[in-house]
């Protein structure tokens, strides 16, 4: 007894890792039978056999790239091979809804057919023998014929589908929040807020939820902790810059919480430095969410400064401290990218809770080609390699393609401890410790751009571009 | 900032980081803020294994609200065992860590003495150059 997910044809390579997050997070067991990026439509094995409506309503209800989950009546390559498949699988299903109302509608991908051909197609289903009468608003049952049509070199689609499903509706999945969340129905956004569709993803894969803490280090006008409460999780989210977080009094990170009525979730906001985090190093947290700053605009920052006389207390002219002084302003001091993510990693696996989350976004500086098997990043630029750390086991690498560039969601699952490979953990303390050594003893002496490898790649490479 | 996120923050600065002093920060002229909401038994229910409960214990006595039992409740204590309903126990976690918010004052690190501003119940932890 199969069901059937039908996705949203777009950020495919996040649908299968969205899915799976929810798996983990309602405890489902999910088997994928079918599954393929050109496809929207998807046939899965629940908890390994029987219809369980609940369990696959729980599965899909929070998806954000599902559209909604079907049993699956029956599967072909064409009509006739569609009708046999039905027949051998419901037949005994029939009975029961023999004086129940139903609907049908077709969804077709990449085709169409004409009102009279729907029509047809709904009365071929006529030998289940159904007498309820057609309900169109609500009906008792609602059955889907899917046709999947084939497109051939040049973009045009078959005459007829390759491959047909009929499923039964079982529930409609939580895309509705994309339109909820959208930035321009929001009070308070910038240009970098993340999108509220892949903001709510990356929640998702997050496993947000009810009784547990998100936080997001770099949170901006607050889009991931915002998607976090969403789905009933507290959050936290704090920024090295104080500005994005206070805002101007009616439009802050604050009123965005009382905009989707979670202020009751918003824990609250502060100002911080990942390198200088005031968060105890206590494993508290369920989600660390985070779109690092690429550093494109300004070059990435951090406390300190390259100046020596900074590296003192400064005193004012009248005898006071400098930093006292209202509107004092910390200097801040170049910071490499991969440095930055490395920090995110250490900070990450010391405070997130066994089988906790990190979902943090970056980019990829390569384009994403198909190669028939799985994901391989080819393309003219290096790829950044994805950051590792012993106690944090990479769960998925989803990609998403913008004109010149992309970026990637990585998902990283904190090992329990006894889970750690020792050996490993062991030469990764001995990196840092070296890593933090050699800054402290030879000071800083790479600029921005020597440091910050995407930014000068940025400068350099994507000079013909709009981003 | 709700009272809870207080357990969570320590001082920003390197040098106090390994100093058992510098947790937790300590309140100064804090003006509290309270605002009711649903009652939410899992998340606190959660939350008590990851509280320090002697942090907890000191700042609420610091900011002048009623004390906290001695030892971290159990998850048992949560419920009113004959009705089933939240007991007492969870409904004064839940004001002091939910609907308890610090709008202004400072946090002060006991170990290095440094005040960390909170302004509009937004604290600020960026320190100096010569902190760093
Ligand atoms: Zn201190």
């Amino acid at each position: 007894m199969e069901y059937l997910i039908r996705f949203a044809q777009l950020h495919e390579t996040f649908r299968k890792p969205e899915t799976d997050s929810l798996a983990e997070l309602t405890g489902v067991t999910i088997d994928w039978e079918f599954y393929s990026e050109k496809s929207p439509y998807s046939i899965v094995r629940l908890d390994g056999g029987e219809w369980n409506s609940a369990r696959a309503r729980n599965l899909i209800a929070r998806s954000i790239l599902a559209t909604g989950i079907y049993e699956l009546w029956g599967a072909g390559t064409d009509y006739a091979s569609l009708h046999a498949d039905v027949r051998r699988r419901t037949q005994a299903v029939w009975p029961e809804c023999y004086t129940q109302s139903f609907r049908f509608e077709i969804d077709a991908f990449h085709g169409s057919r004409s009102t009279e051909e729907r029509r047809r197609i709904y009365e071929s289903f006529k030998y289940m023998g159904f007498i309820g009468g057609v309900d169109m608003s609500k009906p008792d049952n609602q059955f889907t014929v899917f046709e999947e049509y084939q497109l051939d070199a040049v973009g045009n689609a078959g005459p007829e589908p390759i491959r047909l499903y009929l499923g039964r509706a079982v529930a409609e999945s939580g895309r509705k929040a994309v339109n909820k969340y959208n930035l321009k129905k929001r009070k308070y956004i910038a240009t970098t807020s993340m999108d509220a569709e892949l903001s709510l993803v990356t929640a998702n894969m997050a496993l947000a939820a009810p009784g547990r803490i998100a936080y997001d280090p770099f949170t901006g006008t607050g889009s991931f902790p915002l998607s976090c409460a969403h789905f009933g999780s507290a959050v936290a989210g704090s920024d090295l810059d104080g500005r994005s977080i206070r805002g101007a009094p009616q439009r802050n990170v604050a009123t965005n919480f009382a905009q989707y009525n979670t202020s009751h979730l918003y824990l609250g906001g502060f100002v911080a430095d990942v390198t200088n985090s005031p968060l105890v190093q206590r494993r508290f947290l369920d989600s660390i969410v985070c779109d690092p700053p690429y550093g494109v605009r300004e070059g990435l920052k951090v406390l300190g400064s390259p100046r020596i006389e900074l590296q003192q207390e400064v005193i004012l002219q009248d005898g006071t401290p400098a930093h006292l002084a209202p509107g004092y302003i910390p200097p801040k001091k170049p910071y490499s990218f991969f440095r930055m993510l490395d920090d995110i990693l250490a900070f990450s696996a010391d405070r997130l809770v066994d089988r906790g989350r990190l979902c943090m976004w970056m980019p990829v500086a390569g384009a994403v080609e198909e190669t028939g098997s799985d994901e391989a990043i080819v393309g003219g630029e290096t790829e950044f390699a994805i950051p590792r750390h012993p106690a944090l086991e990479v769960l998925s690498v989803c990609t998403q393609d913008f004109n010149k560039w992309s970026r990637r969601l990585l998902t990283y699952r904190r090992l329990k401890d006894q889970d750690i490979n020792q050996t490993e953990l062991a030469t990764y303390k001995e990196y840092r410790k070296t890593m933090n050594n050699d800054e402290a003893t030879q000071g800083h002496r790479f600029s921005a751009d020597d440091l910050n490898d995407f930014r000068r790649k940025y400068f350099q490479g994507f000079k013909d571009g709009v981003v | 900032m709700k009272v809870l996120t207080l357990n969570f923050l320590t001082c920003a600065r390197k040098t106090c980081k390994q100093n058992p002093a510098a947790f937790p920060l300590h309140p100064k002229e804090a003006e509290l803020e309270q605002i009711e909401t649903d009652i939410n038994p899992l998340f606190i229910q959660n939350m008590l294994p990851r509280l320090d409960w002697e942090a907890m214990k000191t700042v609420t006595n610091e900011l002048g609200l009623p004390n906290l039992p001695l030892e971290t409740p159990t998850a048992e204590a949560l419920v009113d065992e004959s009705s089933g309903e939240p007991s007492q126990t969870l409904k004064d976690l839940h004001s002091l860590l939910m609907e308890t918010s610090v709008a202004s004052g400072k946090l002060v690190c006991a170990n290095c003495g440094h005040e960390y501003a909170v302004k509009e119940g937004i604290a600020n932890f960026l320190l100096p150059s010569h902190m760093v």
